[in-house]
C-alpha cells in the first residue's frame, strides 16, 4: 500500500446554508452585479427592465475589474441589501 | 507523527567499534584488523550488510534497519570510534594505520597492508535509502494529510482518479520524495510562500514541494518553483485573471542568473521546446500548484476559449553567456549575479522569420512589422509582449556594437504607428482605436511593455513572439522574484 501526500489545499469549502428559493421576485430586491465588461450595462438594463416588470425592485453593483474577484465588501454590501443576486460571466 | 513515537536513538557499545560492509574493498582488506582488534582490545564490529561479515562471531552485530548507522552519523565505511556512554567520542573514517593505532593505542596494526586506503559510501547514506531512513528515524515534519492508496489501486491511476493531474502522469508524492524533494531548499516546509488564487489558499513550501515532485522536478529545481509560485501569486500578476480569462495565455517563467546554468537549464537548441527535465518540469509544477493548491482547473475558473501549451508549463532559462546585452532581470532592475524568475502572461511562441536582413536597421524594422500583429495589430499599449532574439538575429546587433538601450529606442521609433490607418472602421475594419486618437502617433506598446530576452541555438535567422494579455492593473504586469536558496 502507497501513502502519498494530498496535494491540495485540504480545505473543502465550508457548507454554507443557501437561502431558501423565493417563490416569486415581487417586492424582493434584486441585485444586478456588472462585472465591467464592455457592453455588459446595456444586457442588464435589460434584465433591470424585466425584473421590475416582475415586481422586483433592483439594485445595481458594479465590481472595479472583471479579472479579479469582487471585494469582500461589495459582497457584504450585495448579500445585506439583497434577496436575490444575478452575477454572470460572459463574453 | 509525534516526537515521543519515534524509534529512540540506539546506543552503540562502549570502547572500541568498527562500522562496516562487505561490500567494500576497504572493509575486505582490514577484516584481519578487525579480528586483530577485537583479540588485542575487545573491538566490536557492526555490520550493516552481510551479517556474517567478517565472521560469525558473537562481536560482529548486524545493524538490520541501519539504525546505528543512521543515529550515529555514519557517513563512510569503515568508520572506527572509540564510544563512551553509548555515543562515539573519537572516529576516524576509511584506513589508515597511523590514525588506527593513534585511536586504539594499540600498535602493529595491518601488517603487510598498505598505509592508506579511503573508504566507501555508508548504506545509511546511499541515495536508495537516505530518505527512507530520514522518514522513519527523525520524524516527519510534513504536515500534509496523508492519502492511502489500496493495495488493488494503480498509483498513476489514483493521482488522476483524485483529480491531482493535468492530463499527463504525475509522480506518486510520498514521504520520502518529498522529504527528498525539500532537501532542495533551506526554507521551512511550513513556511507561507504564497497566497494562490482562485481560491485564495495559503500555499507552503511543503505542498510547493509535494507538487513539484508531482510535477517531476528534482530538489534542484525547487528554490526556482518556489520564486515562478511567488511572482506568479502577486496582485501585479494577476493569476486569478489570467486563469479566468477566455484569452488563452499562461505564466511564461524565465530564468536568470547562474541557478539557471546550475541546474541544468536550456537555453539554447530547442530552449522553448521539450527535452530538459527542468525546463519541463518547473512550468509544469507551478501549474499544478494552481490547479491542486489553488483550485484553478479548465472547466471551472478557468476559462480559456482554446488554452495554450504555456498552460501546461512554459519555462525557460536566458542564454546570458552568448549575449553581448544585459539581460532580462538586469533590464528589470536586477543585479547580475541574482538568480531570478520572471512571470509573463503570455501566449504560444510566434515564429518570426528573417533570413535577409543584414543590417540592424532592417532587422528591427522587420520585428517591429511582426510585433504589431502581437493579438491585433489595432491593439496599441493594451497588452505587453515578450521577444525572443536567437543568437543568429542578435549578431546582427553584436555585430553593429547596438546595446540593448539602443535596441529598444530604435525599435519603439518603428513601433510608432499612424493611428488614422488603426481607427475602428478603417478599410472596413469594425475594430480599432476611437475616434479621438485621430491624426495621432501611437505606440505599439507601453513603456517597459517589451521584454526581450536572448534564448535558442546558434542555428535559425528566427526569433519568438510571445504575446500578452491585457496589461496594467486591471490585467497582468510581468513580475520577477529573486530565487533564494
Amino acid at each position: 500500500m502507497t501513502t502519498v501526500l494530498d496535494p491540495t489545499s485540504e480545505q473543502a469549502p465550508a457548507a454554507r446554508q443557501r437561502a431558501t428559493r423565493p417563490e416569486s421576485l415581487a417586492g424582493l430586491t434584486v441585485g444586478l452585479l456588472d462585472i465591467s465588461k464592455p457592453r455588459g450595462n446595456v444586457f442588464l438594463d435589460h434584465v433591470s427592465e424585466r425584473l421590475t416588470g416582475l415586481g422586483a425592485t433592483v439594485n445595481r453593483y458594479t465590481k472595479p475589474a472583471f479579472t479579479k474577484p469582487a471585494p469582500v465588501d461589495l459582497r457584504h454590501e450585495i448579500a445585506t441589501e439583497c434577496a436575490a443576486v444575478i452575477e454572470a460571466l460572459a463574453d | 507523527m509525534m516526537s515521543s513515537d519515534l524509534p529512540s536513538a540506539p546506543p552503540l557499545p562502549d570502547g572500541l567499534v568498527a562500522v562496516v560492509k562487505r561490500d567494500c574493498p576497504t572493509c575486505e582488506l582490514v577484516a584481519p584488523v578487525l579480528s586483530d582488534l577485537h583479540d588485542r582490545a575487545g573491538l566490536t564490529v557492526i555490520t550493516q550488510d552481510d551479517p556474517h561479515f567478517p565472521t560469525d562471531a558473537g562481536w560482529v552485530h548486524h545493524d538490520t534497519d541501519l539504525a546505528l548507522s543512521w543515529h550515529h552519523d555514519i557517513d563512510t565505511v569503515p568508520t572506527l570510534l572509540r564510544v563512551s556512554g553509548g555515543v562515539g567520542e573519537q572516529r576516524t573514517v576509511g584506513w589508515s594505520r597511523d590514525e588506527w593505532e593513534q585511536l586504539t593505542g594499540v600498535d602493529g596494526l595491518g601488517d603487510g597492508l598498505p598505509d592508506w586506503r579511503p573508504g566507501c559510501g555508508s548504506l545509511s547514506v546511499d541515495p536508495a535509502h537516505a530518505d527512507d531512513l530520514a522518514v522513519r528515524f527523525s520524524g516527519s515534519r510534513l504536515r500534509s494529510r496523508r492519502v492511502e492508496l489500496a493495495s488493488l489501486e494503480d498509483e498513476w491511476e489514483a493521482m488522476w482518479d483524485r483529480g491531482w493531474s493535468d492530463g499527463l502522469p504525475v509522480v506518486p508524492p510520498t514521504e520520502s520524495r518529498v522529504t527528498r524533494m525539500l532537501q532542495g531548499t533551506t526554507r521551512d516546509p511550513s513556511e507561507i510562500v504564497a497566497t494562490v488564487p482562485p481560491a485564495l489558499v495559503e500555499c507552503t513550501v511543503e505542498k510547493v514541494a509535494v507538487n513539484a515532485v508531482m510535477a517531476g522536478c528534482k530538489p534542484e529545481h525547487l528554490p526556482v518553483v518556489i520564486g515562478a509560485v511567488e511572482a506568479a501569486c502577486t496582485d501585479e500578476f494577476n493569476m486569478h485573471g489570467v486563469l479566468a480569462t477566455t484569452m488563452s495565455v499562461g505564466p511564461v517563467l524565465v530564468v536568470n542568473g547562474p541557478m539557471a546554468a546550475r541546474i541544468g537549464m536550456n537555453s539554447g537548441l530547442n530552449a522553448l521546446g521539450q527535452g530538459n527535465r527542468a525546463n519541463s518540469t518547473i512550468g509544469r509544477a507551478l501549474q499544478l500548484v494552481v490547479r491542486n493548491v489553488g483550485g484553478g482547473r479548465p472547466g471551472e475558473v478557468d476559462r480559456a476559449t482554446f488554452g495554450s501549451p504555456a498552460k501546461v508549463g512554459f519555462c525557460f532559462a536566458e542564454d546570458e553567456a552568448g549575449s553581448p546585452w544585459t539581460s532580462l532581470a538586469q533590464s528589470r532592475g536586477w543585479q547580475p549575479g541574482q538568480s531570478t524568475v520572471t512571470a509573463f502572461a503570455g501566449e504560444s511562441p510566434r515564429i518570426f522569420m528573417d533570413e535577409r536582413s543584414r543590417s540592424p536597421e532592417s532587422l528591427t524594422r522587420h520585428l517591429a512589422e511582426a510585433l504589431q500583429a502581437t493579438v491585433s495589430p489595432r491593439m496599441m499599449m493594451g497588452v505587453d509582449a515578450m521577444l525572443v532574439l536567437s543568437p543568429e538575429h542578435m549578431a546582427r546587433y553584436a555585430d553593429a556594437g547596438w546595446s540593448r538601450d539602443r535596441f529598444m529606442d530604435e525599435l519603439s521609433a518603428e513601433l510608432l504607428c499612424d493611428a488614422d490607418e488603426l481607427l475602428a472602421g478603417a478599410r472596413g475594419v469594425a475594430a480599432g482605436l476611437p475616434p479621438e486618437a485621430a491624426g495621432e502617433q501611437v505606440p505599439k506598446f507601453r513603456p517597459g511593455g517589451l521584454l526581450v530576452v536572448h534564448a535558442g541555438s546558434k542555428a535559425g535567422l528566427f526569433s519568438a513572439i510571445i504575446g500578452g494579455w491585457p496589461n496594467g492593473p486591471r490585467g497582468s504586469d510581468p513580475v520577477t522574484c529573486a530565487i533564494t536558496p
